[in-house]
């Protein structure tokens, strides 16, 4: 079973989606970036989904879970290159997606990962709710 | 089927039709010509004489040819396709030049006279043979004269299909406004193949620039119902969901009013009465890693 990447920049981690995600790949995903936070003491997430041309509502809960569950452990998220298609396809689902902040671009998404960084907020699960 | 309703064999018909076609060709085509000459409908200003015996000649001749195969019913055969070219080109040509399908049309029904005349030099001894030739020839001018409006109808339809298509680009372009802000203004009414379009070139737009913030200014949509409200607020939940934000301006105090009576929830998008105030507060707000998020504001400079 493939294995999504994550690589370390900084204090960041970066993962770059761009394979139809399954539940196990999902789970797995999880299970890796939680452990990788704690172990690396990661102050932000950057999911990266440019390459995912179509989504279901699988997906976007999956995004909006692994959002919360690094936010929880004390790292900023942001997902960024959602193509329109997804985006209008998630917004058609219905899907509940508070919780998950997102950019344009890997600029953008770090640019507002340094900003989370340099400017913490005391209520750590406040942050990110729209 | 016409041909079981005569007594005729189909071949004598056939024979009793088109021997005359060929014998008095000259005569029908002259017959016709004078015909197409003196109608009401003649627009001489629209088409020479000189153009209009040549479109009669290889009218008859293909005419001629069709009705030899034997058959006089059925236009859409193969032994049809020629003359059906020949008065598609005809039907095309006059509509260009400004000729209404009924003039169009009565270059094929003037030519039942002379052909009816031709029918009756030619000697039809017996009456009834006479009568049923002259009604097929009737039946099949009838045919081949309402292929013509067919056509122009065809042709017209066209255009318009055109420039419905033009018309749907020229209004909704995206602009881009300032450094990271488009503009969209949208003119008249929103259906919903419009918004998608509208929609996904916007979203398009906004990936391509790579810009975080986008006006919709409806000033030119002349009634927002829930519809349309709905249409807008999806587009600005997925402009979020990439990561740039939306304002909605050009809000009539008219559509105002509207909105609140429908009870359309605008709590989750910014509005502003005019597009110059949608900028101002775009400029204000412009230069912020976080547009969507006031809470990660980086600290005044």
């Amino acid at each position: 079973m493939e294995k999504i990447p994550i690589l370390k920049m900084g204090d960041f981690l970066l993962v770059t989606i761009q394979v139809d995600m399954h539940d196990q790949m999902a789970a797995a995903l999880q299970d890796d970036l939680t452990s990788k936070i704690a172990e690396l003491n990661a102050k932000g997430v950057l999911i990266d989904i440019s390459s995912l041309d179509i989504v279901d509502s699988f997906i976007g809960r999956m995004l909006a879970n692994t959002s919360t569950m690094a936010r929880v452990l004390g790292a900023a998220t942001v997902v960024v290159g959602m193509q329109p298609a997804v985006a209008i396809t998630l917004v058609e689902l219905g899907v509940n997606l508070s919780g998950m902040r997102t950019a344009l671009n890997v600029e953008r998404g770090m640019a507002m990962l340094r900003c989370d960084v340099d400017n913490p907020d005391l209520d750590g699960a406040a942050r990110g709710h729209d | 089927m016409m041909l079981e309703t005569f007594n005729l064999s189909p071949q004598t018909m056939i024979t009793s039709i088109t021997k005359p076609l060929l014998d008095q060709r000259n005569e029908i085509l002259q017959e016709w010509l004078q015909q197409q000459l003196a109608a009401p409908t003649r627009r001489a200003d629209l088409i020479s004489e000189t153009e209009l015996r040549t479109e009669s000649e290889s009218f008859l001749k293909a005419l001629t040819d069709a009705i030899q195969s034997g058959n006089l019913s059925d236009i859409l055969a193969p032994e049809y396709k020629p003359i059906l070219e020949i008065l598609a080109r005809v039907s095309r040509s006059r509509g260009i030049q400004g000729f209404s399908p009924s003039e169009t049309a009565t270059f094929v029904f003037s030519l039942k006279q002379p052909i009816l005349s031709a029918l009756r030099r030619a000697g039809e001894h017996d009456s009834t043979e006479l009568v049923e030739d002259m009604w097929a020839v009737n039946v099949l001018l009838d045919k081949l004269g309402l292929y013509t409006t067919e056509v122009y109808q065809e042709s017209r339809e066209q255009v318009i299909r055109r420039q419905q298509e033009e018309m749907l680009e020229l209004s909704t372009p995206v602009v881009q406004l300032w450094e990271g802000i488009l503009a969209l203004p949208l003119i008249g009414t929103l259906d919903s193949e419009r918004t998608n379009v509208v929609m996904e070139g916007l979203l398009q737009r906004i990936v391509e620039t790579g810009s975080e913030l986008a006006i919709i200014d409806i000033t030119g949509v002349p009634t927002v119902d829930t519809l349309v409200a709905q249409h807008l607020l999806k587009t600005v939940a997925a402009a979020r969901l990439m990561g740039a934000d939306c304002i909605i301006s050009g809000i009539r105090p008219q559509i105002a009013q509207t909105m609140v009576h429908l009870q359309i929830d605008l709590s989750a998008v910014t509005t502003r009465a005019t597009m110059a105030e949608a900028l101002r507060f775009a400029l204000k707000r412009g230069g912020s890693p976080a547009l969507g998020d006031p809470k990660h504001s980086p600290a005044p400079k």
